[in-house]
């Protein structure tokens, strides 16, 4: 299920956010964020349940700070739902799956 | 309720230090310890519990160099797993311990045991001033190890006067260019030797006698609003960053009128054990204790809960059904 979450970054950023019909959900994360790692495998999850309905990215924060900077991230986890490249909802703070959903699927 | 294949012996509920030695005890004992560990979250509400959100543990023993807070955990739940606790990686949202076997949902989901281990650990606090809530994510981070690296070259402030809030503001030292210390007291409760660390940090600058009033900035954190306590005069700190370590709270609103609790909330043992108001529900780590709170302190109160629940199982194999399923103060 992995392969299903890109990877973006500062260069490739805005041509893969535009692409695809389904919204993205942006993963601001790094390496040293234990609730970061918390969330991944639920996102990988979220990724092969919804598959079709909504396409999840990652930024690392680390390697590319310009983009975490441009969407004022100052706290990770940070995810952002982006459609047609717009950003439309911002959740922050790892949360259990039930609760992601529950924020996500009113999107979707 | 019978005893059906599905009543559990030991239900663990939490799992930081105390609730995985729990698990690694009761598991030992073949009493296939279920746990329910909590789901994510960027509190210290989560599983592995405090010790996720911190970087180096200096004063664990047995552990030479120190060790990381989210390794030292993920070997605890290894070990404990090793040897057949089963994990639910989920929030328990309501218990009935009113009853045998025992009961704890998950939403609608309903587990059984014929005893059950508390170990919900505590919680940061928060300052619960206006805009805190409003600024969480914009500067205002309940996560240090998380989000230092966003206040790179930044003034930010660090509120508290223990061990965590020396940590937290030494820590952040490394990304931040000064890391204002607000603590409501002029001495700090704090180690010494993290008291020292501290002192001699030129980074860290200290301003006592003060609390913080209020949280300032539209879009992020610009300053704080600090009120001196002995003049009442108030001023603002311009920061970019507030990170809170003022202390603890224990979660034990699940238990609310089922088992005794201080007024403060923690949970009241009996003396010397880790035993509860109900027989056959025990209490182990911070969720019980407002004294220690410390990693080696929840993980010995964690093995006292295990031998507490293995030798009181025992007892119930011999007692007649009517006793066994009498629940009984002590």
């Amino acid at each position: 299920m992995s392969t299903s979450i890109a990877t973006l970054t500062d260069a490739t950023f805005d041509e893969q956010i535009v692409q695809g019909d389904e919204p993205v959900l942006v993963d601001f994360w790094a390496e040293w964020c234990g609730p970061c790692k918390a969330i991944a495998p639920i996102l990988e999850e979220i990724a092969g349940e919804r598959q079709g309905k909504i396409r999840i990215a990652k930024v690392d924060v680390d390697a590319n700070l310009e983009i975490a900077r441009r969407f004022e991230v100052m706290s990770i986890p940070t995810l952002i739902l982006f459609k047609d490249g717009a950003p439309q909802l911002r959740l922050v703070g790892a949360k259990g799956k039930g609760q992601l959903l529950q924020e996500l699927d009113a999107f979707l | 309720m019978t005893d059906g294949p599905d009543v559990r012996d030991v239900i663990i509920v939490g799992s930081g230090p105390a609730g995985l030695t729990a698990a690694i005890y009761t598991a030992r004992a073949n009493l296939r310890p279920l746990v329910i560990e909590g789901e994510a979250s960027s509190s210290s509400d989560q599983p592995g519990g405090q010790l996720m959100l911190t970087t180096e543990v200096e004063n664990y023993p047995g552990f030479v160099d120190g060790i990381m807070g989210p390794e030292l955990m993920a070997n605890f739940r290894g070990q404990a797993a090793r040897f057949g606790a089963d994990f639910l990686t989920a929030k328990a949202t309501r218990v009935d311990f009113s009853s045998r076997p025992f009961g704890i949902w998950v939403g609608d989901e309903g587990y059984q045991a014929k005893s059950v281990i508390v170990s919900t650990g505590a919680r940061a606090l928060m300052l619960d001033v206006p805009n805190e809530q409003r600024l969480l994510g914009h500067g205002v981070s309940t996560c240090a190890t998380c989000d230092g690296f966003f206040f790179r070259e930044l003034p930010i402030a660090v509120v508290g006067g223990g061990d965590s809030a020396l940590e937290e503001a030494i820590f952040l030292t490394k990304f931040a260019s000064k890391v204002t210390l607000i603590h409501r007291r002029r001495e700090l409760r704090a180690s010494k030797i993290m008291q020292e660390r501290a002192r001699r940090n030129d980074k860290i600058e200290f301003l006592w006698d003060s609390v913080v009033v209020d949280v300032l900035g539209e879009s992020s954190v610009s300053g704080v609003r600090v009120r001196n306590v002995n003049s009442g005069e108030e001023s603002d700190v311009a920061v970019s960053g507030l990170f809170v370590a003022i202390g603890h709270v224990p979660n034990t609103d699940l238990f609310k009128g089922q088992l005794d609790m201080a007024d403060t909330g923690y949970l009241i043992t009996q003396p010397g054990s880790t035993r509860t108001n109900v027989e056959g529900v025990f209490a182990s780590g911070d969720v019980q204790d407002d004294v220690y709170r410390q990693a080696v302190t929840a993980a010995g109160s964690g093995c006292m809960a295990a031998i507490d629940a293995e030798r009181w199982l025992e007892t119930q194999h011999d007692a007649p059904p009517d006793i066994a399923q009498t629940p009984r103060n002590w």
